[in-house]
């Protein structure tokens, strides 16, 4: 323990702060570790959920938030990734975890192909190109009745045996999640880090400082495919079901969407985002169909009075306040 | 910000979190109290309009009935699932999970109907389908714990149709088709029977949902020397196809005969003289003139203002049918057991779905199907009549349920014709 803090004190940052910091980790950490002794199983399930989708939406923020460049394609990774789980286990019979694997290698390979497509693009023309790969994966699997189950899907039976317990894949999908948290900080604050945050804030300059621009932003989006398609592989035990709609567009809108209300560019964000959207969804459908209506609304409210999403808004406070 | 701040902002943040989930009210349900029914219905989405009706119908029979069975009350909680399989997985636990329902009921689109069979089957919850028409459910991928209920098998109705075509002396039939799983199944039905009894199918069309212009199918229908047109739609494609049919001048030429769907109360209620004498089959006519159908529909239509629909009709029976179970078991539907052997064993008398409906051993109803034509009431409505009936059609029509079963699902590219 003194090891850690004389490490964190070493650091630039006062060690009051540091120290606040890993506090409020641990104690962030052990509550979310606590949560199945507090909540039923449906309410663990939409932990779970939450989560997940999370994971998909710290990956739209690698790019969208740090790289500079807003994807609509990553809701089509991360389905690709969940049918190739679900597939591989139906038809060969694949324990799971070379399934898990294979899922995440074919969206991380989806990723790559998408990236060389659209690395020279930026901003809206980006934006347009990755909606309209996505789209083709989408029609892909809607079409190829055979492989895919067309319009039925594909049902998985990845929820017997040592999964039928919620809990337990709770603590899997939590342990990942932090994991693939601790591990995109890391990628974020790395010098690779900052220089795609150059690349976000100009890229004419770091390209004239000799930075390899188009390469920084092949690299990113390969990363964030490959933390979609963990985030899709872990979908596919949770929802055991599979159909063209997990891999539509508005799964990837949907994934920017609570990338953007948490505060894009700040990965903690993507939790907060995808608690309010799927905690909103819950409530509010118990009264009307027309939950999208208070969604959208939060979402106009959230975009005049706090831009930089929730999370961003706090830190924003935070600094003035100090 | 200082670490005070912080572990403030965060812990407040986790405790709003922890309590808003924590807070909606987990209603147990005890052996006694209410029985709670989860309700899927699409109302929103591609399917709306017939899963309005399909709530309609299955509230008529509820209502008719004070809204209890067996001494105790019931309870309906309806859910969306907007005519999408993902959504209707999630309502489906959270009717299960969350408000505790005793049993599922629901969905209109086979997609939905699959995502939820495979949920039931890993907690047993007992699920019924009176309007889903996979015919998997009930035969290769059949479940314990899924029976369809006052429903219909997409390929059972079309095959009297076939041999009633082969009866009127039609050699040479030509098809057009939704292209997807239930479009596959209506079609295969009808050409494997057709082409088994000697009649020969000519060429088959599909198309894709919504399709707005039918005119390049048509031309080539117009062309192929038919006897009958054998249609597949449903809803707005059907109301579509009629119109063109006639429009196109081949509606005075070659019959049009078409899958339950086409000639649905829902399709021809916003037609007129185009969609007389089309020939259909199903389990229910609302012109049929056995006392439980003429009841049925006069209360329908004086609740709702309209003549009732499939949807309608389906859930109508199927709370009939639940009716009858619960009160033999005297309510006790918290013993899964004892609660499916139950449906399996009810003899349905006085439903609009004809005389007497009995399951057979895969969970699936045998029906007399009705051969109906479209005509006009004595108010012009537009209603279907029928011409000629088949006593005890089940989903296997007259084969062997094993050896059935062995042949591939119907598909685009197996359709059950003989050459």
């Amino acid at each position: 323990m003194t090891q850690a803090v004389n490490a964190l004190a070493r650091s630039d940052a006062p060690v009051g702060r540091s120290v606040g910091k890993f506090a409020a980790m641990t104690v962030v950490v052990v509550g979310l570790a606590i949560l199945p002794l507090l909540l039923s199983s449906y309410q663990l399930a939409l932990a779970t959920q939450i989560l997940i989708f999370a994971m998909l939406a710290m990956s739209v923020d690698v790019l969208a938030g740090y790289a500079g460049r807003t994807p609509l394609c990553h809701g089509a990774i991360f389905g690709a990734s969940t049918y190739v789980v679900i597939y591989a286990s139906n038809e060969y019979g694949l324990p799971l975890p070379p399934a898990l694997l294979l899922g995440v290698l074919a969206a991380t390979a989806l990723a790559t192909v998408f990236a060389l497509l659209a690395v020279r693009t930026a901003g809206v023309y980006f934006l347009l190109l990755t909606l309209a790969l996505g789209l083709v994966i989408w029609g892909v699997c809607l079409r190829w009745t055979h492989v895919t189950g067309g319009e039925n899907g594909l049902r998985g039976h990845l929820r017997e045996g040592l999964f039928a317990d919620i809990r337990l894949l709770y603590f899997v999908v939590l342990t990942v999640s932090l994991a693939t948290y601790w591990a995109m900080h890391r990628f974020v604050s790395s010098p690779f880090g900052l220089t795609l945050r150059g690349i976000k804030d100009s890229e004419s300059r770091m390209a004239s400082l000799g930075y390899n621009v188009p390469l920084h932003v092949f690299v990113a989006f390969t990363v964030s495919g490959f933390f979609a398609g963990i985030a899709g592989a872990l979908y596919a035990i949770f929802n055991n079901f599979v159909s063209p709609s997990t891999i539509a567009l508005a799964q990837s809108v949907q994934g920017l969407l609570m990338a953007i209300v948490g505060g894009v560019g700040t990965l903690l964000g993507s939790y907060v985002g995808a608690t309010v959207i799927i905690l909103l969804e819950q409530f509010v459908s118990a009264y009307t169909e027309r939950w999208l209506m208070v969604l959208g609304a939060v979402f106009v409210l959230i975009m005049i009075f706090a831009p930089e999403g929730i999370v961003g808004k706090i830190r924003a406070l935070a600094k003035r306040s100090n | 910000m200082n670490r005070r701040d912080f572990l403030k902002t965060s812990s407040s943040t986790a405790a709003l979190a922890v309590g808003t989930v924590a807070m909606p009210a987990v209603l147990r349900a005890q052996a006694g109290g209410p029985i709670k029914i989860g309700l899927l219905s699409p109302l929103t989405g591609v399917l709306a309009a017939g899963g309005k009706e399909l709530v309609e119908g299955f509230e008529l029979w509820w209502e008719q009935k004070n809204k209890e069975v067996a001494g105790r009350k019931v309870e309906i909680v309806v859910e969306d699932d907007a005519s999408n399989p993902d959504t209707a997985l999630q309502k489906a636990r959270r009717l299960v999970e969350q408000a505790n329902v005793h049993f599922l009921i629901g969905n209109i689109l086979a997609n939905t109907g699959l995502a939820v069979a495979n949920y039931v089957k890993g907690n047993g919850v007992p699920y019924f389908i009176p309007v889903i028409a996979a015919d998997e459910l009930t035969q290769r991928a059949r479940l314990p714990n899924v029976l369809r209920i006052a429903g219909y098998t997409g390929s059972q109705m079309t095959r009297p149709l076939a041999d009633w075509c082969y009866k009127q002396g039609y050699r040479k039939v030509a098809t057009i088709s939704q292209d997807y799983t239930y479009g596959h199944e209506m079609t295969g039905g009808f050409c494997q029977t057709f082409s088994e009894a000697g009649g020969k199918i000519l060429q088959q069309f599909w198309h894709p949902l919504a399709t707005a212009d039918f005119s390049p199918y048509l031309g080539q229908l117009a062309n192929l020397g038919a006897d009958a047109i054998f249609a597949m739609e449903t809803g707005a494609d059907s109301t579509r196809f009629i119109q063109q049919y006639k429009n196109f001048g081949l509606k005075e030429k070659i019959p049009l005969v078409g899958a339950m769907n086409l000639a649905d109360q829902s399709v021809i209620r916003t037609l007129g003289d185009e969609a007389l004498d089309i020939v259909s089959c199903h389990s229910f006519a609302e012109g049929a003139t056995d006392d439980g159908t003429k009841a049925f529909v006069a209360e329908y239509e004086k609740r709702y203002q309209k003549l009732p629909s499939v949807f309608g009709t389906n859930h109508y029976a199927g709370g009939m049918w639940l009716t009858e179970a619960i009160t033999k078991i005297g309510g006790k539907v918290e013993d899964r057991d004892v609660f499916l052997k139950a449906v399996r064993e009810v003899e349905l008398k006085g439903s609009p779905l004809g005389p007497v409906v009995k399951m057979d051993a895969y969970g699936h109803p045998v029906y007399t199907a009705f051969i109906r034509k479209v005509a006009k009431r004595s108010d012009g409505k537009l209603w279907n009549v029928v011409v000629t009936s088949y006593p005890n059609v089940s989903q296997f029509w007259t084969y062997d349920p094993e050896t059935y079963m062995k042949q591939p699902p119907y598909s685009r590219t197996f359709q059950g014709i003989k050459s």
